[in-house]
């Protein structure tokens, strides 16, 4: 280490703290004057292979264990860094003292202040789910388990006691649900109705559910299953499970469906299981090229969450006036003037995603206009990139994945990584179209425009000082309910002459009309 | 033989074990339902296999 860096490491013996809390005081901590590197967290191998990596090394970090907490600065002088750890201090002594007001440690303890509780909601590290879990549904509770990082294993065996208690498992890895109107993890505040939600991903759903909202119609339940419920080891319990509950609510008219490609098997037996519905399904599955056929004349199959959205409102309200995705001419002049702006080397869309079912389905908009995008999530696997961390010719970025996110807060809930990104964009004089989505609704970062706003307008200052102008165009999943004040984020982008889209296919439709005309060079 | 009907969670008013982040417990609160925060730490001093161990003994 370098002769004017101070460093400073403590271990906090059993001094326990939820990851994501930690992540977010240390973002704050590293943006103090005078500090270099700062690492607070708690000592899981994970977490101790990440210090090892970052070049600390300090031999009781090797002895701490998982309750224990680690605290590493390092810093430009010993009053920085002592005045980190001052801060770090306050904040912890100030959630010790909350922490003494609620006094439930275990399920069990939590059961006996609210004995006919119905549904467990987790987020805890992953390992610890299965354990955890188990012992929620033997108590009679239904699941909710945010968390990923649970072997398919473990899913299995969960999702098939749950089947014997007549109990139904959301998640592994299920980002949303509304349940009668109530969200649960990162979930859009939506008006109640008539259309009922099965999904895979937790942003496809926020963007179904928010578009049904924005169209001036309702939901009934959003049930989210895990991303890996389609997969044929699992083979759909809990999509089979949300079918039934859709099927049999009296508030529920029309059935959507909004998923990845299904395993092949369950492909099959989903198509019977629809087949014998009651209800009119819709099903929206991403990427895929061959639909599938369904045999009953009242359900629909499509590719993009919009259309599902439309074929649900349409199934509702045959002949209604629901949201069209073509181009208004309007938009049409727009790219147009914006393409006159660029520059003779400005030829290349970079997307900085949040959201990983937008950084697919985007990628399918342009592949369907024929624009080929490299991406770390891509839709074949030719499109990946060498290095994530580098972009190429045209590519869009899941800054969720966790290759970026390992020890770093997810991009939903702050901005810092996209930050990032979007600064090393910027130095490429042959970036076009930086593309953005924006993700509202509970839980989700409470200003996540105004993070990333100083970022935006330092590429559209550096494209103009390359001689071109930068064209930036983003998408904004949520409603005029939310928590964020949907109105001011979309204001904040205004400002700052972003086109904005309540959809994020529009947007990327938007983005594949600015490339039509472009030779691009490719592979 | 099924305890429940598995559609039961979705015509109760929920009642909610939150487990982990604080965050969660906060807006689910502030959607007015009942809800109770288990501040979670790892057991057994996170040896996952203690655990099994354990459950299986008790």
């Amino acid at each position: 280490m370098e002769n004017n860096m101070f460093t400073s490491i403590e271990i906090r013996k059993k001094q326990y703290y939820d990851s994501v809390f930690l992540m977010g005081e240390n973002q704050k901590l590293g943006n103090s004057d005078g500090i270099i590197q700062t690492a607070v967290l708690m000592a899981s191998e994970k977490n101790k292979s990440i210090l090892l990596d970052l070049g600390i090394t300090y031999s009781k970090i090797e002895d701490a264990g998982p309750n224990d907490l680690i605290i590493a600065i390092i810093g430009e002088s010993e009053q920085a860094v002592s005045d980190a750890l001052g801060k770090v201090d306050s904040i912890l002594q100030g959630l010790e003292a909350k922490k003494t007001e609620a006094r439930f440690h275990t399920i069990q303890e939590g059961l006996g202040q609210l004995p006919d509780a119905n549904l467990a909601v987790f987020s805890i590290p992953g390992e610890y789910v299965p354990h955890e879990a188990r012992k929620a549904l033997e108590a009679g509770l239904n699941l909710f388990i945010f968390s990923s990082n649970v072997s398919l294993d473990d899913e299995l065996q969960l999702k098939q006691k749950a089947e014997e208690k007549g109990l139904i498992v959301m998640g592994p890895d299920c980002g949303t649900s509304l349940i009668g109107g109530i969200g649960i993890g990162f979930a859009n505040v939506v008006r109640q109705g008539e259309i009922g939600v099965i999904g895979a991903s937790g942003t496809g759903l926020q963007e179904f559910t928010s578009q049904i909202h924005n169209a001036g119609y309702g939901i009934s339940h959003a049930i989210g299953t895990g991303s890996n419920d389609v997969k044929d080891m699992i083979g759909g319990i809990t999509t089979f499970s949300a079918l039934e509950v859709l099927e049999k609510d009296p508030n529920t008219k029309v059935i959507a469906f909004v998923s990845k490609p299904l395993g092949e098997q369950l492909a099959e037996g989903l198509v019977s299981r629809i087949a014998a519905c009651k209800k009119p399904i819709v099903c929206c599955f991403l990427g895929l090229d061959s639909p599938l056929q369904l045999p009953k004349k009242s359900d629909r199959v499509v590719r993009i969450i919009d259309e599902a959205v439309k074929a649900s409102i349409d199934l509702l309200e045959p002949g209604s006036k629901s949201g069209n995705l073509t181009l208004t001419p309007k938009e049409l002049a727009w790219c147009e003037e914006e393409r006159g702006l660029w520059s003779p080397e400005q030829r290349y869309l970079r997307g900085v995603f949040a959201g990983g079912t937008f950084t697919y389905q985007s990628q399918q908009v342009l592949k369907d206009a024929g624009i080929r995008v490299y991406s770390n999530a891509p839709l074949s696997h030719h499109m990946t990139l060498a290095d994530p961390d580098v972009s190429q010719y045209h590519t869009i970025v899941d800054m969720g994945d966790e290759f970026y996110t390992l020890g770093r807060p997810h991009p939903m809930i702050s901005g810092a990584l996209r930050n990032e990104r979007i600064e090393q964009e910027a130095k490429d004089p042959q970036m076009a179209i930086l593309f953005l989505d924006f993700i509202l609704g509970y839980n989700a970062s409470e200003d996540p425009v105004g993070e990333l706003l100083d970022s935006i307008i330092l590429a559209q200052r550096k494209a103009e000082s390359y001689g071109g102008h930068l064209t930036v165009v983003a998408s904004m999943c949520g409603t005029d309910q939310d928590p964020q004040d949907f109105a001011m984020q979309k204001a904040l982008l205004d400002q700052q002459d972003v086109f904005i889209f309540n959809s994020n296919a529009r947007a990327a439709f938007f983005c594949a009309n600015l490339l039509r005309s472009e030779k691009v060079l490719e592979k | 033989m099924m305890e429940k009907e598995k559609d039961a969670l979705f015509k109760e008013s929920l009642k909610i074990i939150n487990i982990g982040l604080e965050k969660f417990f906060e807006n689910i609160e502030a959607q007015s339902v009942e809800v109770v925060q288990v501040d979670w730490e790892p057991p057994a001093g996170g040896d996952t296999e203690m655990m099994e161990i354990l459950d299986h003994l008790l």
